[in-house]
């Protein structure tokens, strides 16, 4: 495995993470536009312990689910009476407010950021967002799950069933919360280094794109939102090389690959007016397994 | 009939909406078992006290009795656990999720503490118990399926065994004939019958006067949120009252309308 390659790859791991963390509020119904901001807050947590008291790597890894639980759980409750855009927006002031205190907090570096000296290596990474999958995979299977699934779809109505609507979302908000904060301890020890700029407002909309388009209604959505949205730009990055239009020709030693976002927003586009329901949806699951049952069949019968 | 006997009462119940009285002092009693109607023209708050009563909305004056118990006060999802379930008139159903999913909703009502909720739900009876009771109403053709795919008739029939499944005392069924054909309704009032024979109590809201009088043993009639008629089913349509409600007070001569006319004024 190259550098390249590897590097790309945990990157894309920590946003399989991530994406989980914010698919688990996303799936009641509640869109979260401030991701990124529940990672910095596992990053500096992690960060901060690792560098003032040398904490080791698995008990700030608890420490920092701890403080992203206990963030997430404190700001549902605020959020809790917000619907739809302003929950958005809510979600979105949080995380400007939260990278705000951080740059002027000078025990966490300020906007120098803070080197942070605890170390994983790439496969504990990749081994995270494995486990991440899973325990959501789990997690879905459950009558929470189930329960988290029927409020997306209709919360007055999962409310007559029975359903503590309110209960059901604090509680996904919350493990979201948990998730993101294991996912900023994963890129504080892994870069060594943590500082506000990586979990800005564009991090959090990327996120959020992640499992909107890769599909909220199956749990494979988040992680074929944040393969593609990972991958794309990188796939630009090499093709439009040697495209004369973008990189001057393969000759020339410069390399325009600013275009790359350009291309990446306009699929992102298309894809809001032809996919609205992400890439992949619950009845397009549904076909691809009865394609694979199909061609099974097919080959039993020859 | 004492009040004592009753399963469900309501007792002088009030709603406003800024100031818009559309239920005004509305009391009946039902026995467990009975099959009671909810009937009245459009806009007599028929629905509206429905929603008062599996919470949706929330009571001015009055109570609210199930067994015994004032469930006037109790959330919406409270109510459900106490033993009520109700049926949408439009239905309600969660799009996204399959035939079976949906009806596993309706079990949620049951489900005692928090390692009950994290538990994977196939390690438990919960599916296997679902597709029983759909396989028991006759709807068990494709629990995968999603309902968006399903005919209305069966995904009215689904919506009502959802609602079952919380093991209700009192199901409150707005409009379950609605958009159905003659056939499609007789084979719904069987299917009710079987409900009611199970010892669930129903109070249904319908304008299908045919299915009223072969389904429900006592009616209640409501005009401009009011209670005008509570009685056997029977006698709704000699009830001058009623009468007057739907087809207006008689000119001079106090002829008699056919019996029929209130299916078409309805």
């Amino acid at each position: 495995m190259s550098g390249y390659t590897g590097g790309l790859l945990v990157i894309l791991c920590l946003n399989i993470v991530m994406a989980y963390a914010v698919f688990l509020p996303v799936a009641t119904g509640q869109l979260n536009l401030g991701g990124a901001a529940f990672q910095a807050v596992g990053a500096y947590t992690a960060g901060y312990l690792s560098a003032t008291y040398d904490l080791p790597v698995v008990p700030s890894l608890l420490a920092s689910m701890a403080t992203g639980a206990v963030f997430a759980f404190l700001f549902s409750l605020l959020i809790m009476r917000t619907k739809s855009v302003y929950l958005v927006l809510a979600t979105f002031a949080f995380g400007q407010f939260l990278t705000g205190v951080i740059i002027n907090v000078d025990a966490l570096g300020g906007s120098m950021g803070l080197s942070v000296p605890a170390h994983v290596e790439g496969w504990t990474v990749i081994l995270f967002a494995g486990l991440a999958m899973l325990l959501t995979l789990i997690l879905m299977q459950t009558r929470f799950g189930l329960a988290m699934r029927a409020i997306h779809d209709d919360d007055a109505v999962s409310e007559l069933m029975g359903i503590g609507v309110r209960g059901v979302r604090i509680g996904a908000f919350t493990l979201g919360g948990a998730l993101a904060g294991v996912a900023g301890c994963l890129y504080a020890f892994y870069f060594n280094f943590c500082d506000v700029q990586s979990f800005d407002a564009s991090s959090s909309f990327y996120l959020l794109l992640f499992v909107l388009l890769g599909g909220t209604q199956t749990i494979w959505g988040p992680v074929i939102g944040a393969v593609f949205f990972t991958l794309v730009p990188e796939v630009f990055r090499n093709v439009l090389a040697y495209l004369p239009a973008f990189g001057h020709g393969a000759t020339s030693g410069q390399v325009d690959t600013s275009w790359r976002f350009i291309l990446l927003g306009m699929i992102t586009i298309a894809m809001m007016v032809y996919r609205p329901e992400g890439i992949l949806t619950r009845i397009g699951l549904g076909a691809i397994w009865h394609g694979v049952g199909l061609a099974r069949r097919g080959r039993q019968g020859t | 009939m004492s009040p004592n006997d009753a399963i469900f009462s309501l007792r002088g119940v009030t709603k406003a909406f800024a100031g818009l009285k559309v239920v005004t002092d509305v009391s009946f009693d039902v026995r467990p078992g009975e099959r009671l109607a909810l009937i009245g023209p459009n806009g007599a708050g028929k629905t509206t006290v429905f929603n008062l009563i599996s919470g949706a909305y929330k009571i001015n004056e009055g109570s609210i009795i199930l067994d015994g118990v004032d469930i006037a006060a109790l959330p919406a999802s409270r109510r459900c656990a106490m033993g009520i379930a109700r049926s949408f008139q439009n239905i309600r159903l969660m799009p996204h999720l399959s035939v079976v999913e949906n009806v596993m909703i309706g079990q949620h009502a049951r489900t005692r503490g928090i390692l009950e909720l994290l538990t994977p739900l196939w390690m438990t009876r919960a599916r296997q118990e679902a597709e029983a009771q759909l396989a028991a109403f006759d709807v068990a053709t494709y629990p995968n399926q999603a309902i968006a795919t399903l005919p209305y008739g069966i995904r009215k029939k689904v919506e009502i065994v959802r609602a079952l499944m919380s093991r209700p005392k009192v199901l409150l069924l707005d409009e379950p004939a609605a958009g159905l054909n003659t056939n499609e309704t007789a084979q719904l009032r069987d299917f009710l019958m079987r409900v009611a024979d199970g010892g669930v109590t129903l109070l249904v809201v319908e304008h299908d006067m045919s299915l009223v009088r072969s389904l429900c043993d006592h009616t209640v009639v409501l005009n401009f949120g009011r209670k005008i008629f509570d009685g056997p089913t029977h006698a709704v349509q000699e009830d001058p009252a009623v009468l007057e409600a739907y087809l207006g007070r008689p000119a001079h001569t106090a002829a008699t309308p056919r019996a029929e006319t209130a299916d078409h004024a309805s």
